[in-house]
C-alpha cells in the first residue's frame, strides 16, 4: 500500500520559500521572512515525520489502534511527470525514491535544517541581507531533499550541483569582504573538480548499465552475481573523486576551512551537518557498485583513514574556533570514509547522523559564543565563558564529549562500531584500526584543547560587549545537546537492521570475537581518556606548556599551523601555472587570433573601399567594365588554347581547306 | 549558293560579324542619347545573327538558322518593352541622356 504519493512536497516547501523570501523578501518585514523561512523546512520535516510514522506502522502491521491511519511500505518510488530524457534506449525519469536510507538522510536534513532554520533567526537578526540569507538557506535544502530523493543518478546530480550553488552562495554571503568572495569561488572550483569524476562516473554507468536508475542498476547486478570487471572499479573510483570533493575528502578537501567565511548557521548545516556527507551519502546509495569493486573500497578506505588523521593533526594547533571545527569535519567525514571502505555502511550512515547531531551543535554553539563575544574568532582571546554563556556552555559540554567518543554520548556508539569494522579486515584493516584509533586521540585532544580554552580558566581577553543570546539560539542548542546525548543509543544493531534490511544477505560481514569487541571498545574509551587528560594537563593545569612545546619542535608547529602547507602547494603547482597559462593565451594566443581577424576585417574593408567606386550609377561605366571583362575572357581563352596566332590561323586554314573542299 | 563559297571567303563574314558587334559595342559605349543606346544593341544583335547564319552555313546546321529567329523574336519583344520603356523615360524626365539617367527611381 503505497499511498504516500507526495513526495515531491517534501522539496517543494522549501523551494517556495526560496521563491517568496528570494523575490519579496526585500519588502517584507523581517517577522514575515523568518516565519516563511522557518515554516518552509518545519513543513518539509512534518511530512517526512509523517511517512516516518506511517512505515513504523506499516512495519508493526497489526497495529489495533490505527486503523485509518494509512501505513505505508518501504521504498516508496514515485515517478513525476513525463519522463524527463527519452533518447532511444535511454531513459530518465524524475523519479523520487523513499527508502529506509533516503528516510534517514531526510530525517537528518529537515530536522536539523529546521533547528538551524530556527537559531538562524536569532543568530542573523541584524544583518543585513536577511531575507536573501534565508531564501538560500531554503534553496539549499530544496537541492538537498532532491539529492537524497533522487532515484537515478542524474537526478542526483542535479541536487548534488544545486547544494554546490546554495552552499558557494552562502560562503560569499558577506560578498563584499574579498576573502568571503574568494572562499566562496574556491569551493565552487574545488568541488567542480569532485563532480567531474562524478559525471564520468556517471557516464560509464550510463555506458556499462544503459540506465542511470538505482533500482535497474540493481537488477542488472543481482543478474550477474560474479561479474567483478575493471569498468566497476573505475566507475567506483570515478564517484569517490566525486564523493571526495563534496565530502572535502583528501586531497579536494581544501575548500571546507575556508568554507567558514560564511555565517556559523551555514556551517553547521552545509559545511558540517548535511551537505558534505552528500558523499558518504552517495557511496552507501551505490554500495551495490562499491561492492563489486574491493580495489576501489579499499581506496576509499585508505583515503578516509589518512583524511582523518591528517585533518585531526592540524585541528590540534589551529586558533580559530570556527576552523577546528572545519579540520574537526573533515576528519570525521574521513571515518565515515572509513567506514564506507571497508563495507560497513550503514556504521558510516550512523556515524553520519550522530555527527550531524554533534558537530551541528558545536558549530551552532560556537556561533553562540562567537556572538556573545561580538564576532571574536580567535580561541585565545576567549576563555572563562563557563559562566557567562552556561547553556552554551553545557550543550557545547554534551557535544565536545559526544565527538570524543565517551559513553553514552552519541559519537561512542558511532564510533565504535567503524572501529571493530575496520579491525575485522585482516591486516590491512588492523592498520586502519589504528590510524582510526589515534585520530580518535587526536580528535578528543582537539575538541578539550577547544573546550579548556573557551569555557575554562579567566577570561583573557575584556570584550565588554557579551550581548546575551536570544531563545531562538538556546532552544536548537537544547534539542541538539539532547539529541548529542541520547541519539546512540538507538544502537548500531537496530539502526542498520533499519536502513540495510537486505544487507547482510548480499555481502557478509566477517565475524567478529564479542571479546575483541570488548576489548576494542575499551581501547577507544582509553583512548579518548587520554585526549582529554592530555589536554586537561597542557591547558589547565600548565597553560604555559603549550608554548613551551611549540618552541621545542618548531618546524613540526609551523607545518602544522600552516596546515602542511597544502593551500601553498596547489598554489605553486596547480593555480600559478594555470594562471601562467591564462597569462599567456590571454596576451599570447589571443592576441595572435585577435590579430589574424582583425586583419582580415582590415582588408575587407580596405578593399571594399576601393571597389565601392566602381558601383557608380553610371550605366555605360557598368557597360565598359562589361566589356572589357568579356574581352579580357576572350583573351585568355584563346590563349589557352594555344595562343591567339595559332588559334586564328587554325581557323583560318579550316576555312580554306573548306572552301577548298568544294 | 555557290557564290559564298567561291566569290566571297567565309572569313569575311565574320570579319564583317565582328565589325559590325564592334561598332554596336562602340556606340553603345560613347553614345549619350538612350535612343541611339538601343539602336547599337540593336547593331550587335544582328552582328551575332550573321556569324550564327554564317556557321549553321558551313557546317550544314538548320540549327543556327533556327536561333537566329528566335534572337530576332526577341530582339523585337525587347524593342517593344524597349521602346515603351523609353517613352515613360522621357516623360517622366524630359531627356534621354543616359548619364542622367542614374536612379532606379523615377
Amino acid at each position: 500500500m503505497n499511498d504516500f504519493a507526495h513526495l515531491w512536497l517534501i522539496p517543494l516547501f522549501p523551494f517556495a520559500g526560496f521563491l517568496l523570501n528570494g523575490i519579496l523578501g526585500a519588502r517584507m518585514p523581517r517577522r514575515l521572512v523568518s516565519i516563511i523561512g522557518v515554516l518552509a523546512p518545519l513543513a518539509s520535516f512534518v511530512l517526512v515525520l509523517s511517512a516516518f510514522g506511517a512505515t513504523m506502522i506499516g512495519a508493526a502491521a497489526n497495529c489495533p489502534r490505527c486503523g485509518d491511519v494509512t501505513a505505508l511500505t518501504l521504498p516508496v518510488v514515485e515517478t513525476l511527470g513525463p519522463s524527463w530524457i527519452s533518447i532511444g534506449a535511454l531513459n530518465v525519469d524524475f523519479s523520487l525514491v523513499l527508502d529506509q536510507l533516503s528516510m534517514v538522510m531526510l530525517l537528518v536534513v529537515t530536522g536539523v535544517g529546521f533547528l538551524i532554520h530556527v537559531y538562524s533567526v536569532g543568530y542573523m537578526h541584524d544583518e543585513p541581507g536577511y531575507a536573501r540569507y534565508f531564501s538560500f538557506l531554503n534553496l539549499f535544502l530544496f537541492f538537498m531533499t532532491v539529492l537524497v530523493l533522487a532515484g537515478n543518478f542524474l537526478l542526483m546530480f542535479v541536487g548534488w550541483e544545486g547544494v554546490g550553488l546554495a552552499s558557494y552562495l552562502l560562503i560569499g554571503f558577506y560578498f563584499s569582504r574579498e576573502s568571503a568572495a574568494n572562499a566562496g569561488k574556491k569551493a565552487f572550483i574545488v568541488n567542480r573538480i569532485g563532480d567531474f569524476g562524478f559525471l564520468i562516473g556517471i557516464f560509464l554507468v550510463l555506458t556499462t548499465f544503459s540506465t542511470l536508475s538505482f533500482d535497474k542498476i540493481a537488477v542488472l547486478l543481482a543478474m550477474s552475481p560474479d561479474w567483478q570487471g575493471t569498468v566497476l572499479t573505475v566507475i567506483c573510483l570515478c564517484l569517490l573523486v566525486g564523493a571526495a570533493g563534496k565530502s572535502a575528502q583528501l586531497p579536494l578537501y581544501v575548500w571546507l576551512p575556508d568554507a567558514m567565511e560564511g555565517p556559523t548557521p551555514v556551517s553547521a548545516l552545509i559545511h558540517a551537518a548535511t551537505m558534505v556527507t552528500a558523499g558518504v551519502y552517495m557511496i552507501a546509495r551505490t554500495h551495490l557498485l562499491f561492492d563489486r569493486a574491493p580495489i576501489a573500497l579499499w581506496t576509499v578506505a585508505i583515503v578516509g583513514a589518512a583524511t582523518t588523521l591528517f585533518a585531526a593533526t592540524i585541528g590540534l594547533v589551529q586558533n580559530d574556533i570556527k576552523r577546528v571545527l572545519a579540520y574537526s569535519t573533515i576528519s570525521q567525514l574521513g571515518y565515515m570514509f572509513l567506514a564506507c571502505g571497508v563495507a560497513a555502511y550503514s556504521a558510516a550512515i550512523f556515524h553520519l547522523v550522530m555527527h550531524a547531531f554533534f558537530k551541528a551543535l558545536l558549530f551552532l554553539a560556537a556561533g553562540a559564543v562567537i556572538h556573545a563575544m561580538g564576532g571574536e574568532q580567535d580561541l585565545r582571546k576567549m576563555g572563562g565563558l563557563r559562566t557567562k554563556l552556561p547553556v552554551t556552555f553545557w550543550t557545547m559540554t554534551a557535544a565536545v564529549f559526544a565527538i570524543a567518543g565517551f559513553p553514552p554520548f552519541a559519537g561512542f556508539f558511532s564510533k565504535d562500531p567503524i572501529l571493530y569494522a575496520a579491525f575485522l579486515q585482516g591486516t590491512g584493516g588492523k592498520l586502519l584500526w589504528f590510524v582510526g584509533l589515534v585520530a580518535a586521540l587526536l580528535t578528543s585532544l582537539y575538541m578539550f584543547r577547544l573546550w579548556y580554552l573557551a569555557f575554562m580558566g579567566e577570561p583573557r581577553s575584556d570584550v565588554k560587549h557579551h550581548h546575551a543570546n536570544p531563545l531562538s539560539m538556546m532552544v536548537p542548542l537544547v534539542i541538539l545537546g539532547i539529541l548529542s546525548v541520547c541519539g546512540g543509543w538507538i544502537g548500531i544493531e537496530r539502526f542498520s537492521a533499519y536502513v540495510f534490511p537486505v544487507a547482510a544477505a548480499h555481502r557478509p560481514m566477517p565475524e567478529g570475537d564479542p571479546g575483541i569487541e570488548i576489548v576494542l571498545t575499551i581501547a577507544a574509551v582509553l583512548v579518548a581518556l587520554a585526549g582529554w587528560l592530555i589536554a586537561d594537563r597542557l591547558y589547565r593545569r600548565k597553560p604555559e606548556r603549550p608554548a613551551e612545546l611549540a618552541a621545542a619542535m618548531p618546524t613540526g608547529y609551523r607545518i602544522l599551523l600552516n596546515k602542511y602547507y597544502v593551500d601553498e602547494i596547489y598554489d605553486a603547482v596547480i593555480v600559478k601555472p594555470l594562471f601562467a597559462f591564462s597569462k599567456f593565451v590571454l596576451g599570447g594566443i589571443d592576441l595572435l587570433l585577435a590579430g589574424v581577424a582583425w586583419l582580415l576585417a582590415g582588408i575587407a574593408t580596405f578593399t571594399g573601399m576601393i571597389l565601392q567606386r566602381w558601383q557608380s550609377g553610371n550605366l555605360r561605366s557598368y557597360a565598359a567594365w562589361l566589356t572589357l571583362g568579356a574581352a579580357v575572357l576572350l583573351l585568355a581563352a584563346a590563349l589557352w588554347s594555344g595562343g591567339w596566332s595559332a588559334s586564328f590561323h587554325s581557323i583560318s586554314t579550316h576555312f580554306t581547306m573548306n572552301a577548298a573542299g568544294h | 549558293m555557290n557564290f559564298l563559297q567561291h566569290d566571297v571567303p567565309l572569313s569575311w563574314y565574320l570579319l564583317l560579324s565582328a565589325a559590325l558587334f564592334s561598332l554596336g559595342v562602340v556606340g553603345f559605349l560613347i553614345k549619350r542619347n538612350l535612343i541611339t543606346v538601343f539602336m547599337s544593341i540593336e547593331l550587335m544583335l544582328n552582328a551575332v545573327n550573321l556569324s550564327f547564319v554564317t556557321f549553321a552555313y558551313q557546317w550544314h546546321e538548320v540549327r543556327g538558322q533556327i536561333f537566329v529567329f528566335f534572337v530576332m523574336m526577341v530582339a523585337a519583344a525587347e524593342a517593344a518593352v524597349g521602346l515603351a520603356i523609353i517613352i515613360a523615360v522621357f516623360r517622366a524626365r524630359q531627356t534621354l541622356a543616359v548619364d542622367r539617367i542614374d536612379l532606379m527611381k523615377l
